[in-house]
């Protein structure tokens, strides 16, 4: 147990040291949502009221396709100079190096999340009307729905041609229900028109079963070659 | 071999069309919607018959992932046999009696969940080593196929129906269209990904969608559903001769269904034995390579 929890925090630690250095995935993520906002705002041009309904979904869509940005590049980093060789041979346990990387890929689309959600109430001019506190867990939930499916997915599409493409092809579908979740709560809070609860028991739910899943897949995955 | 698939082949189009003429000129018109109900002959057999397919490639997956570890095989062996015992046994209590849907009888369901230790150690028995995950395969392949028709024949029906092609956030609509999508994306990853160990890979992500279909069937939980109930064991009633023909119609899919996967089976067989030979001629050169014995060959010659 000691060595699991030394392996996850030496990587994790030398992840973020690693982009607190090269600003890598954050700055493409943060570009690539921000176009995202501007190319919502001229597309659609909506009223306060209807804004409340809509954009649930934008917040939430250009996250995604977002975190796939940084996802893509979760894995790679360690291909080169065969890192990842490296940890297949040696005895450090493999769920450690999986919850470092879904931990670093949590810490970096929480740090999107924070710096882009003000834009989102500036451009579309939000009041929220249900609760607003509630947002935070369905955030902190719905962020590691997408995170734990996406890292282990990217380890999964390693050894496939069009590896950037795949991701995003294995991710989606199966992350309907937690983006149904995330959506749907978000929406319930911003018009405070009914409760967000079966939203945050669901999403809770989404990440007890594809954690454990991931966790418990994730060794056979690694040395599946 | 291939006689016997001749005159398979030969009864299940004789099959289907029996099916066909009850579904168009046997079966009563239905009092409300008129003859348009009719396409619930094509509509409901091709979905049972790809909801079956997809629970064997689940089964398949779950097995050819157990046979990594002889420790784990054993582990999962027994949680089948438990899913079994305490099913059936869970079934006949009254607790859990009360839940079950009005029509929908304990045996039925006591039945249903002895399916899933029947097929396991069926599975296991008829395909040994690399062949569970052909089986995986073929019949995700064909369940995407049928899954389709469902997905194409849903609409036709709802639009005279309903007056909408399509339903959003319907829980039966939605959970088959999610169902599809991973079993699209699950093919798409077959397609893709070249290593030697792409079998591991996919039978992972088969057990990640298995695990998903409940979540998105929750999800949408509170959104109103416009599907029909289900016509067997939903509480739903139905003229006999109607039942006797989805029936008909649901046994002429199935055989129809097993001709295309053992064709499909018998070509994915013949592609790697193939892909074997090429590789241990490479190795060892034309001559040997011709006389070795290869490990997949039934009757490949």
């Amino acid at each position: 147990m000691n060595s699991f929890w030394a392996v996850t925090t030496a990587t994790l630690v030398k992840d973020i040291r690693l982009e607190w250095r090269s600003k890598d995935a954050l700055n493409s993520m943060l570009f690539f949502s921000l176009l995202v906002v501007v190319i919502f705002v001229f597309s659609f041009d909506p009223l306060a009221e209807e804004s409340r309904h809509i954009v649930g979904g934008l917040v939430w869509i250009a996250f995604l396709f977002a975190a796939v940005v940084a996802l893509n590049q979760t894995w790679a980093r360690e291909l080169r100079n065969q890192v990842l060789d490296a940890y297949r041979v040696s005895p450090a346990p493999a769920n450690g190096l999986f919850l470092a990387k879904t931990l670093g890929n949590f810490i970096f689309v929480c740090v999107l999340e924070a710096l882009m959600a003000p834009l989102f109430v500036i451009f579309y001019n939000l009041h929220v009307l249900g609760p607003a506190w509630q947002l935070v867990p369905i955030a902190l939930l719905g962020t590691w729905a997408l995170v734990v499916n996406g890292t282990f997915f990217a380890a999964m599409s390693l050894r496939t041609r069009n590896r950037e493409i795949m991701l995003p092809l294995l991710l989606f579908p199966v992350s309907i229900p937690a983006v149904i979740g995330m959506v749907a709560g978000t929406t319930a809070i911003l018009t405070g028109e009914n409760s967000a609860h079966f939203y945050i028991v669901l999403l809770l739910t989404y990440d007890v079963v594809f954690t454990t899943a991931s966790l418990a897949l994730f060794k056979t995955i690694l040395h599946a070659e | 071999m291939k006689k016997l698939f001749l005159i398979l082949a030969g009864l299940t189009a004789l099959f289907l069309a029996y099916a066909t003429y009850l579904a168009l000129k046997v079966a009563p018109t239905d009092a409300l919607q008129g003859d348009v109900y009719r396409i619930i002959y094509y509509h409901v057999p091709s979905a049972w018959t790809a909801f079956l397919l997809f629970f064997i490639n689940f089964i398949a997956s779950v097995q050819y992932l157990a046979r990594t570890k002889a420790s784990l095989q054993k582990a999962v062996q027994w949680f089948v046999i438990g899913i079994g015992v305490v099913g059936v046994i869970a079934t006949f209590l009254p607790q859990v009696q009360a839940l079950l849907p009005t029509g929908m009888r304990p045996s039925a369901v006591a039945t249903t969940v002895l399916a899933i230790p029947a097929f396991y150690f069926l599975l296991g028995w008829k395909f040994p080593g690399d062949r569970m995950d052909m089986l995986a395969l073929t019949a995700a392949e064909v369940g995407v196929v049928f899954c389709t028709i469902v997905l194409v024949t849903g609409p036709i029906w709802a639009r005279p129906v309903w007056g909408i092609w399509w339903a959003p956030g319907d829980i039966r609509l939605t959970s088959t269209l999610v169902l599809w999508l991973i079993y699209v994306s699950y093919l798409v990853l077959r397609r893709f990904s070249s290593s030697a160990q792409t079998q591991i890979i996919a039978a992972a992500l088969a057990v990640f969608g298995a695990l998903d279909v409940p979540l998105v069937y929750f999800s949408i939980w509170f959104f109103r559903t416009q599907h029909p109930q289900p016509v067997i064991g939903g509480g739903g009633s139905m003229d006999p001769r109607m039942l006797h023909t989805l029936l008909i119609s649901w046994m002429a899919f199935l055989c129809f269904a097993f001709l295309v996967c053992w064709s499909r089976f018998r070509l994915e067989l013949l592609k790697r034995e193939a892909e074997q030979a090429e590789a241990m001629e490479s190795l060892v050169g034309a001559g040997t390579a011709a006389k070795a014995s290869l490990p997949l060959s039934r009757s490949a010659r």
